[in-house]
């Protein structure tokens, strides 16, 4: 595990609000090895857009507050970096692409003045390198006929082609890492199959560290090395993907599983299996697992907090169920 | 924000108590309500009061009379006698102003709620209906902006001769276009929204969709519209009492204050700065209750 | 079939909108959303209607239930062509046709109660005394697994599975037989989307209701709808049972949008599946022949000079010269 791009230690994030303190990232470690696409899956409110926001260090101040132990960027402590530091990093060694290509692009000015911003910045490069450089880029994420896309404005292109500008405009200077939250949930399926694809070739081609945030499995199926599984703030699973898909062995994670529809299976019965009830309020949890309340095999011990137990083979678990026996409170069966 | 979120809808629901009033929605109390919460809505709301029973009451109160002339006593500095001084023919500043509130408050909410009143109808029935009753009403509010209003104004009170009624009439001639145009792209924005689609799905009347549904969406704009509207209506009516068509001398106003006032700003400045000084109040104190009033109308605010 | 098992049958129907035009915009565009299709929902089954975004199948929806007038064509319901309907008529059949929302957030009225959300289709078709009116919303809510207390509530005071339900019980509050669900379920998270799958499947069959099921989302259909329909660029390319069109789909569109959804099985990874490639054309600017020859691996020269028309293969029915076989 030395060669981590990305190795994050108790990363907590918390807003202040009227209502006091919200802790909507609760001590959040985990690795992103060199080359590996990492997946975070969770519904929504469980927090995996927070955890590329307070990796990127665009969490709303003040009300915002990111803590770390450690946040190690290719074994450079970022965690102590003042804002000047991460404007610094973004863009430079970590990127990101949004969600909304429509949105994330400024519709009065030219695709490619866009996507070379970051190399202006950064750089300093004169607008001819840019644009030669754009040119370079487009063709790599595979946009047709670049050279007369380089003057489109962002109307001009398809849902598709924008976020190949954006995925451009992210690897642009060559990060070391490129977090990408939701990058196809916009789009349409046959559209949203060539943006993985054209994710997948380019890990394997240039060796990009990714971070893929995504609330649907299939995606975490298709294109995940590892995975971690969110749940209120919370990592509650993390494990090696054909381990999380084989073995499943948080409850929640059980569930989600049982829950999606499968398009390559035939209708099970009228009612499809479903976890009941919602995600808990952040600012009113649940005492103990935050999944409790939900969770068909919850037992007495749920009421006090589970720490992250190991299974086999770095496969871990935020579960009572898994707890080794020893760590277990004196007094309290399973 | 989501303090419903103690249920779990999967599970057979929960059953009620037995008895439970359900009461009738009543939009007005929550609104009564969150008003009263919001500090400094209920201090503007305190001096929009005071000020109102000051106007009324100015016979009463005012220390001195508004029209005596005492030409030996012309353009004094502030004193015991004369709390904020006097004016060019030797008035009481500060009585002048009590009278002025009488007309200015009027000039200021009445006409500001009329040209509310036909511009929020105009534009949702412009934005909502479309077609040929958007084409003819928004060429009419066109033609409105396009005029110089102040002209416009003027001829009024010309032709009509220069009296209160008449200054409200021009004042809400001159001021329901924008308001119309406000509200019609607001209009517009809604009608495309799901909920209004939905009501038509529901086989709700025309009627029914412009002003049960859209209608209440548009009120926050129309609360922040008249907040802004009163000032200017308050400085409409001064440049035409000004100009001479508006309130006639001797009768005050604070906008005609103001403007006579100024001449002698360097000899007597508390004459046009005081009644500057009460306008500047009043509209920050209608400014309070409009934010107060938008805020509470918001459900989203209400928690 | 009797035609009585026929809910509501689409003939023909078009729907084409005008674009720019006027004095600087040059000659005006027309974008053919509808492109005569042709359609008969049975009772009390789940019809899903499939596609890309810009397919036409909002526009289908929306012009089913006359909430956009079709440009041209027929819609029967029971018997009644609505299309021939003045407004008070079809406003009075609205309490039968009704339709589900996809935007939870958009489609409730924040400013409404969920007491006056509820309340409003009863009064508007004159249900009864205000006392029945308030125990009928009660029941709506109870009838969607909610608590009556939530009738006194503001929309932004609940979660998005939540607002759903509720559009579905103001959906349901006059008795619909026929419903539109318009992607009622894309918004939602994966866990609350199973319970309101499970929540019309159970109305459905208490209310004896039909569906007529909008979405974009391939393994929704295929686990919770009766029968497929395929939109490609205004068309219906695909028609068959759920099971019959995913055991082997005609169309080679309908292939290809099977074989482009994620599989949550990191073993059928990395299989070389045909993916289509570059992008759907414009509806404004329709390709000549089969609107997907540009698109399709197996096109030929008759794809591009002639238009396939749907064609019935046994229970089944696709719009292409060369179905792939079954």
């Amino acid at each position: 595990m030395a060669d981590n791009i990305l190795s994050v230690r108790g990363l907590t994030t918390e807003f202040s609000g009227g209502r006091g303190d919200v802790r909507v990232l609760d001590d959040l470690s985990f690795d992103v090895g060199r080359g590996r696409i990492v997946g975070l899956v969770g519904e929504s409110g469980s927090g995996k857009s927070m955890t590329a926001l307070s990796l990127m260090g665009l969490v709303p101040q003040p009300q915002g507050r990111v803590t770390a132990r450690s946040i190690l960027l290719d074994g450079t402590e970022i965690s102590r970096l003042g804002p000047a530091g991460m404007r610094a990093l973004r863009g430079r060694d970590i990127a990101m692409v949004f969600q909304e290509p429509m949105t994330s692009l400024n519709p009065v000015r030219k695709v490619w003045e866009q996507v070379g911003e970051p190399l202006a910045i950064h750089h300093g490069l004169g607008r001819r390198a840019i644009r030669a450089r754009v040119l370079e880029m487009f063709e790599m994420v595979g946009i047709p006929d670049p050279k007369t896309r380089l003057d489109a404005y962002p109307h001009q292109l398809s849902g598709g082609l924008r976020q190949r500008a954006m995925i451009a405009m992210g690897l642009i200077c060559e990060p070391k890492l490129l977090i990408a939250d939701e990058p196809t949930t916009a789009l349409d399926v046959t559209t949203q199959a060539q943006i993985l694809r054209l994710m997948r070739e380019l890990r394997d081609r240039v060796g990009t560290s990714i971070i893929m945030i995504t609330h649907d499995l299939g995606i975490i199926a298709e294109m995940c090395d590892e995975v971690n599984v969110m749940y209120a703030g919370q990592i509650v699973e993390q494990a090696d993907v054909f381990d999380l898909f084989e073995k499943p062995s948080h409850p929640y994670t059980r569930g989600l599983l049982a829950s999606i529809p499968r398009a390559t299976e035939p209708r099970a019965g009228r009612r499809m299996p479903s976890i009941p009830g919602m995600v808990p309020n952040l600012a009113k949890l649940p005492p103990g697992c935050r999944f409790s309340p939900r969770c068909a095999e919850a037992m007495p011990i749920c009421r006090r907090p589970p720490d992250l137990a190991t299974l086999d083979g770095g496969h871990v678990a935020r579960c009572w169920l898994h707890a080794a026996p020893d760590t277990r409170p004196m007094g309290e069966t399973a | 924000m989501t303090h419903t979120s103690d249920l779990a809808p999967d599970l057979p629901p929960d059953l009620a108590p037995a008895h439970e009033a359900l009461e009738e929605a009543s939009f007005l109390r929550d609104t009564v309500r969150a008003f009263r919460r919001n500090r400094m809505a209920m201090v503007g709301l305190a001096f929009v009061v005071a000020l109102v029973v000051c106007a009324v009451f100015a016979p009463w109160i005012s220390p001195h009379d508004p029209y005596r002339v005492a030409l030996d006593e012309q353009l004094l500095g502030p004193s015991r006698t004369y709390w904020l001084g006097t004016d060019n023919f030797g008035r009481d500043v500060l009585t002048r102003i009590l009278y002025g509130a009488r007309i200015s408050l009027v000039v200021g909410i009445v006409p500001s709620l009329i040209s509310l009143a036909i511009g929020a109808v105009m534009g949702i029935l412009s934005g909502y209906l479309g077609g040929r009753t958007d084409f003819v009403v928004m060429r009419l509010a066109d033609m409105m902006i396009a005029f110089p209003s102040l002209l416009l104004a003027m001829v009024v009170m010309y032709t009509l001769g220069a009296n209160l009624l008449n200054i409200f009439l021009a004042l809400a001639l001159v001021g329901w276009a924008s308001v119309a145009r406000v509200v019609r792209s607001q209009t517009l924005a809604l009608r495309e929204k799901e909920f209004i689609e939905a009501a038509r799905a529901n086989g709700t009347s025309r009627s029914r969709i412009m002003f049960g549904h859209i209608f209440p969406n548009v009120i926050p704009t129309l609360i922040v519209l008249f907040s802004l509207s009163i000032p200017e209506a308050i400085m409409w009516e001064s440049s035409l009492s000004f100009l001479g068509v508006g309130v006639q001398p001797p009768e005050a106003s604070w906008g005609l204050l103001v403007a006579k006032g100024k001449e002698y700003m360097f000899q007597a400045p508390t004459v046009a700065i005081a009644p500057g000084i009460a306008i500047l109040l009043t509209v920050l104190a209608f400014n309070f209750i409009g934010d107060g009033l938008r805020d509470a109308l918001d459900p989203s605010m209400k928690d | 079939m009797t035609a009585s098992d026929i809910v509501l049958s689409v003939r023909d129907v078009t729907k084409h909108y005008r674009v720019g035009g006027g004095f600087a915009g040059g000659p005006a565009k027309v974008v053919r959303a509808v492109d005569g299709v042709t359609l008969d929902i049975r009772a009390r089954e789940t019809f899903a209607l499939v596609g890309e975004s810009g397919c036409g199948k909002t526009t289908l929806g929306r012009v089913m239930l006359r909430l956009q007038e079709p440009t041209s064509g027929q819609i029967d319901y029971r018997g009644t062509d609505l299309t021939g309907l003045d407004e008070a008529a079809m406003r009075a059949l609205r309490k039968r046709l009704q339709i589900v929302f996809q935007d939870p957030y958009a489609s409730l009225n924040p400013r409404m109660r969920i007491g006056e959300i509820l309340a409003e289709p009863l009064r508007s078709h004159g249900y009864g005394p205000p006392a029945d009116i308030r125990d009928r919303c009660a029941e709506l809510l109870e009838m969607v697994g909610l608590r009556k207390q939530y009738l006194h509530n503001y929309p932004h005071q609940f979660s998005g599975g939540q607002r759903q339900r509720i559009g579905i019980a103001r959906a349901l509050a006059n008795n619909p037989d026929f419903v539109v669900c318009d992607e009622s379920v894309s918004a939602l998270d994966v866990s609350i989307q199973a319970q309101v799958l499970n929540l019309l499947a159970d109305l459905q069959d208490r209310l004896k209701l039909t569906y007529f099921f909008i979405t974009h989302d391939l393994a929704v259909v295929r686990q919770f709808a009766d029968r497929v329909g395929v939109m490609f660029l205004g068309r219906l390319v695909e028609l068959g049972t759920t099971e019959e069109l995913f055991a082997q789909p005609l169309h080679p569109y309908t292939m290809l949008l099977m074989s482009a959804v994620p599989r949550p099985d990191p073993r059928q990874r990395g299989r070389d599946r045909p993916m289509m490639q570059g992008e759907i054309p414009s509806p404004m600017h329709l390709p000549s022949g089969c609107r997907f020859h540009t698109r399709c691996p197996f096109a030929q020269e008759i794809c591009r000079r002639e238009d396939p028309s749907l064609q019935a293969i046994g229970s089944r029915a696709v719009a292409c010269h060369f179905p792939l076989s079954g």
